[in-house]
């Protein structure tokens, strides 16, 4: 057999920027990428085996060893633990006879965990084969098992059928649901496919766009809440041969699934506001980065992208523009939570590690292949086609001054029923649990790890930039939840997994801070421990990315609004930990020596 | 040639030319700035932090951000420098740092800078994290126990086809720097001892040849860190 890494190396013209695709299609084919591969690899992009290798294990998706023909990837989000991810784990390691981490000795399945996979609304959920099981059960888990080593094919797997909406599409084919549950302009069914493109676009100047989109103050979906106009305004005067739209689907804040269902319900919106934002900054080249998490989507957006060129909607001469020409390309990433920050994407899609860029200078200027690139979310784009279709005076009559339009929220956690929910910015929390059914709550994490843990007292307040600002993720914990056990640590752990390691605040604080929440959960906590981690955790804003900077939030954030919870578990007779264990610390040499050591304790 | 600009750090009024870093811009106005991933003639990358300073209130890295006219900078300040100081402590207890027996004691940056800040004990507890040493190459030995992840032999040193030796390997706080195996073999001894120059802790070091300078004649032994920038 021809080697299958010059084949695949040759296929993206041995440009080392695409070797992010030559990995996923070796890792696909083989269940892995081997040493040989790898090697072969760097002799044809003309770098060293070790520089390949940086970017393989970079991704929780690559891998060096194999996999399993079936690797099975048990999301460990906080949601998926609520709703009984642990019964679930057991069970796989049972059934399958290894324990997470692990490949079965016949090479036939794999188990290993992953960061939340975007399927909050319906927990617990595992990617096997780049297929989406959801609302697993000890029973189905058990049952899988025993189908694969049946032999049976990964379609053979599923016996729920298919979600929601286009969930149905021959393409999709999911058990994923969309689960709908509130419309508002974006998801409104009120859309009509190509109307903007043929009717309003080439009626409209490239700056004429830029000025709508200004006046109607649309900030950023992602949750930077960048002024859209403006950064639409800077990179179209950035000088540079090529500009490039840059469509960030990495949506991986655990929590947050809204950009899934807007995917998968309204691709063309969003792909139709890409094309806008092309003509708006004069580029020819729109690329979406989607995280590997929503693989299972491929066929069906490639296929949508082809019928919007059969239809003159994507190519040259856009809708009769003449000189327009814009197309659309789907980058992977390949499971790095940290890729949603826009330089990193950026280093992500030139194939490779995605570590943040320092900045200045921004990408408007320096983006993608050094050259202006604009970057904006999923929802950004989908929303900026109604302001070009009603304008822009239109969108500010909804939501606040400073936050106009509308928000999709991703709602998961202990509530009746988990969602997405479009509702004008200005919504505040109390009304959002009683949308949702949501009852004796405790907390609400607004905007995943990296934002704001509320408890009741925080209810009255707003969604909007000025206030509750947030990219969408809203997890509700009720009365019966255990907080730092179950929610706190949970995050912690994943920014310690997440983290780039560039920096080296963000690479070792994390895990600092983590030891000392398990030194107090232990019950071995003392006052200053404290102190230390609210000091501590100012360390974290010297780290270059939004990863960085809000790593620490977990712990920060719980400690300000829930310190009782901390404070009941601190040793109430010392305000000092000596941290040395005198007894523990001679333990293993009294074992040793076969005596017990005699302490004389100072009584205090 | 670009134009001058004037520019404050710490209150004090420097000039340079517009577009120059602001770790060297303050060099060249005899105001020391630690770094420690920073390197003459490649592209800064702020990884340790170390250089941070504040600016309009926020915390920039003086080694990738460049001065512009009427900057004011803030960095020899109480805040900025029980940060540095934390970070030189995180880094101490994050790795397995031995000074006394180490190789580069004296030469070494990261030791320079905690006496610099006069760190006693870190006020963080000491990870002591399980590292390997690669010893594979015939010309160097990589110790993952002495190394910061400061990027600089991944920068700095390449070979003749300019392909990059050194390469970080997984991600978090299971980062490691990683010497190319093949390459590791094929290295000149010149190279390996590039490799050695360029890192600025024990982490790189030649083989069969250590301690080189006596105590006394080494680095810092005189001179402390930055006192040949300061005035």
């Amino acid at each position: 057999m021809e080697n299958i890494a010059k084949l695949i190396a040759w296929k993206f013209g041995n440009d080392r920027t695409r070797l992010m695709d030559m990995l996923i299609e070796i890792q696909e084919t083989e269940g892995y990428i081997s040493k040989a591969n790898a090697r072969e690899l760097a002799g044809l992009l003309g770098t060293s085996q070790a520089d390949i290798e940086q970017t393989i294990s970079f991704y929780h998706f690559l891998s060096m060893k194999p996999r399993g023909r079936y690797s099975i990837y048990l999301n460990n989000s906080v949601v998926a633990e609520m709703f009984g991810r642990k019964a679930i784990r057991e069970t796989f390691e049972k059934a399958a006879g290894i324990s997470f981490g692990e490949v079965t000795p016949d090479g036939l399945i794999g188990l290993f965990d992953t960061a939340c996979i975007g399927m909050s609304d319906q927990e617990p959920a595992a990617i096997i084969n780049n297929k989406v099981f959801t609302r697993l059960t000890p029973f189905r888990a058990k049952e899988i098992i025993r189908y694969i080593r049946e032999g049976r094919s990964l379609n053979e797997l599923v016996h729920e059928g298919f979600g929601d909406g286009k969930n149905q599409d021959p393409r999709l084919r999911a058990m994923v649901s969309s689960n709908i549950r509130r419309k508002g302009m974006v998801l409104s069914d009120n859309y009509h496919y190509g109307k903007v493109l043929r009717e309003k676009l080439p009626t409209m100047s490239p700056e004429a766009v830029i000025a709508e989109v200004k006046h109607s103050h649309l900030r950023g979906r992602g949750g930077a809440g960048f002024p859209t106009g403006f950064k639409w305004e800077f990179c179209r005067r950035a000088k540079g041969p090529k500009h490039f739209v840059v469509c960030n689907a990495d949506e991986g804040e655990p929590g947050t699934f809204k950009d899934r269902v807007i995917l998968t319900e309204k691709p063309e919106l969003v792909f139709e506001g890409m094309v806008v934002a092309g003509y708006a900054i004069g580029s020819d080249q729109g690329i979406l980065y989607l995280r590997y998490e929503y693989r299972y989507m491929k066929d069906y957006l490639e296929g949508v992208l082809q019928n919007m060129r059969n239809e003159g909607l994507l190519g040259r001469n856009i809708c009769g523009i003449e000189g327009f020409d814009f197309d659309i390309r789907i980058q992977y990433g390949a499971g790095a939570y940290v890729c949603g920050e826009e330089s990193a994407l950026l280093e992500s899609l030139e194939g490779k590690r995605g570590e943040p860029r320092d900045k200045p200078p921004f990408p408007v200027e320096k983006g993608y292949l050094e050259l202006p690139t604009i970057i904006n979310n999923v929802e950004t784009f989908a929303t900026v086609v109604r302001i070009i279709e009603n304008g822009g005076e239109w969108f500010t009559q909804f939501g606040t001054e400073d936050s106009t339009g509308t928000k999709i929220l991703s709602i998961s956690g202990d509530c009746m029923f988990p969602g997405v929910y479009e509702v004008n910015w200005g919504f505040n929390v109390n009304d959002m649990l009683d949308m949702v059914g949501a009852y004796d709550v405790q907390a609400v994490q607004v905007g995943g790890p990296s934002g704001t843990l509320i408890g009741p007292d925080e209810f009255y307040r707003t969604l909007g930039y000025s206030d509750l600002s947030t990219g969408g993720s809203m997890i509700i914990f009720g009365k019966q939840r255990d907080l730092l056990r179950e929610v706190v640590l949970n995050f912690m752990e994943f920014f310690i997994d997440e983290s780039c390691g560039s920096c080296s605040t963000c690479r070792n604080m994390p895990q600092v801070m983590r030891n000392k929440l398990h030194k107090i959960l232990d019950g071995k906590g003392v006052k200053k421990d404290l102190d230390d981690l609210r000091e501590w955790g100012k360390l974290l804003l010297a780290s270059r990315c939004g990863l960085g900077q809000t790593a620490g939030n977990p712990i920060i954030s719980s400690l300000k609004n829930f310190p009782h919870l901390y404070e009941r578990l601190l040793q109430r007779d010392k305000t000092f930990d000596e941290g040395f264990d005198l007894e523990a610390s001679v333990k293993a040499a009294n074992a040793y020596v076969g005596r017990k050591a005699v302490f004389h304790h100072h009584e205090h | 040639m670009s134009e001058l600009i004037k520019f404050r750090i710490d209150g004090t009024e420097c000039m340079a030319e517009s577009g120059t870093y602001i770790v060297e811009a303050a060099r060249q106005n005899g105001i020391y700035i630690p770094t420690l991933c920073n390197m003459p003639g490649v592209k800064p990358k702020g990884a340790c932090r170390i250089c941070t300073v504040r600016i309009n209130g926020r915390m920039m890295t003086s080694c990738t951000t460049p001065v512009t006219q009427g900057m004011e900078i803030e960095s020899n300040s109480e805040t900025i420098n029980e940060l540095r100081k934390s970070i030189v402590e995180l880094l101490f207890v994050s790795g397995n740092h031995f000074c006394p027996a180490c190789e580069k004691s004296g030469n070494c940056e990261l030791q320079a800078l905690g006496y610099y800040y006069q760190m006693m004990v870190p006020r963080f507890p000491y990870d002591f994290p399980q590292k390997g040493v690669d010893a594979s190459s015939p010309y160097l030995i990589k110790d993952q126990n002495r190394c910061i992840m400061c990027k600089r032999c991944i920068k700095a040193v390449r070979d003749d086809q300019g392909r990059p030796l050194f390469a970080f390997r997984n991600r978090g706080n299971h980062l490691e720097v990683v010497l190319d195996e093949e390459l590791g073999k094929q290295m000149t001894p010149e190279l390996a001892e590039a490799a050695m120059a360029a890192c600025p802790v024990g982490s790189i070091l030649v083989k069969e040849k250590g301690f080189a300078q006596p105590i006394g004649k080494r680095k810092f032994d005189n001179k402390p860190i930055g006192s040949d920038v300061a005035v």
